[in-house]
């Protein structure tokens, strides 16, 4: 069964740009040779570490989300762990919670439209629109009580 | 007296009198209402990537800021919890200070 995959990994500071594409595509490789695919990479770019790992105190931060099976992710895994570059990684399965959260957040917005309704406002939330306080909304509209707000 | 050390405690003089030797600081006994971030927020999605949404809870010595003072909810203080432990392995956020 394919499953997603979050795979995010810290190159050693010492590696040049060459040599973390290079590690990209030896990724790219076992997740192609082992039947999944790579659905986004993102290149954090140079960070500094929270705590010294080894003697390093930044590193380049990857992140790839990778679909396919279980035993891809346990390949990947070792590969990384030999490969002396790579200074910490971690793999996160993410395809459940991403359904969780999905669910969670339709059903939200549901709940919203239909007490919208019921109340007699338009279901989806109107421009200008929000209780103050709100971080799009800085303008003090204390006294502009004009319109569909009053209840 | 103590509770009459500021120039500001004026306008609470009858609470504080009643419970002196406190300091001047102590309120009536009123505390506003903790609410959970993310349920106000409608966060639903604590991810250990974002490190910004992490860093208020873990205050100085970077330990898990405990739920009775953050108002956290038990699921999202769950959440909360593996996203700080997953960002801690990916050295995002200390494991401790010093």
């Amino acid at each position: 069964m394919k499953r997603k995959y979050e795979l995010v990994y810290v190159v050693s500071p010492d590696a040049s740009d060459e040599q973390v594409n290079d590690l990209h595509t030896q990724v790219d490789a076992i997740v192609q040779r082992m039947g999944g695919q790579i659905e986004k990479t993102d290149n954090w770019g140079r960070r500094k570490l929270a705590y010294e790992i080894g003697r390093h105190k930044e590193g380049t931060y990857v992140l790839e989300v990778i679909n396919g099976h279980g035993d891809l992710m346990k390949e990947i895994d070792r590969r990384l762990r030999v490969t002396d570059l790579v200074i910490r990684h971690l793999t996160v399965r993410v395809d459940e919670e991403q359904g969780v959260v999905e669910r969670t957040r339709s059903k939200r917005t549901d709940t919203t439209r239909r007490r919208r309704l019921a109340r007699g406002l338009p279901a989806d939330r109107q421009p200008g629109e929000g209780q103050r306080g709100e971080p799009d909304d800085d303008r003090d509209d204390r006294f502009d009580m004009g319109g569909e707000e009053i209840r | 007296m103590n509770g009459r050390k500021g120039p500001s405690s004026g306008g609470r003089g009858k609470s504080s009198s009643q419970q002196q030797g406190k300091g001047e600081q102590r309120r009536p006994m009123f505390r506003r209402r903790k609410v959970c971030k993310f349920c106000s927020d409608k966060i639903d999605d604590i991810n250990y990537k974002d490190v910004k949404l992490l860093m208020p809870f873990v205050p100085e010595r970077a330990k898990v800021l405990p739920r009775r003072i953050s108002g956290t909810c038990a699921p999202h203080q769950r959440k909360l919890r593996t996203a700080i432990m997953r960002a801690r392995q990916l050295a995002l956020i200390p494991y401790t200070t010093e």
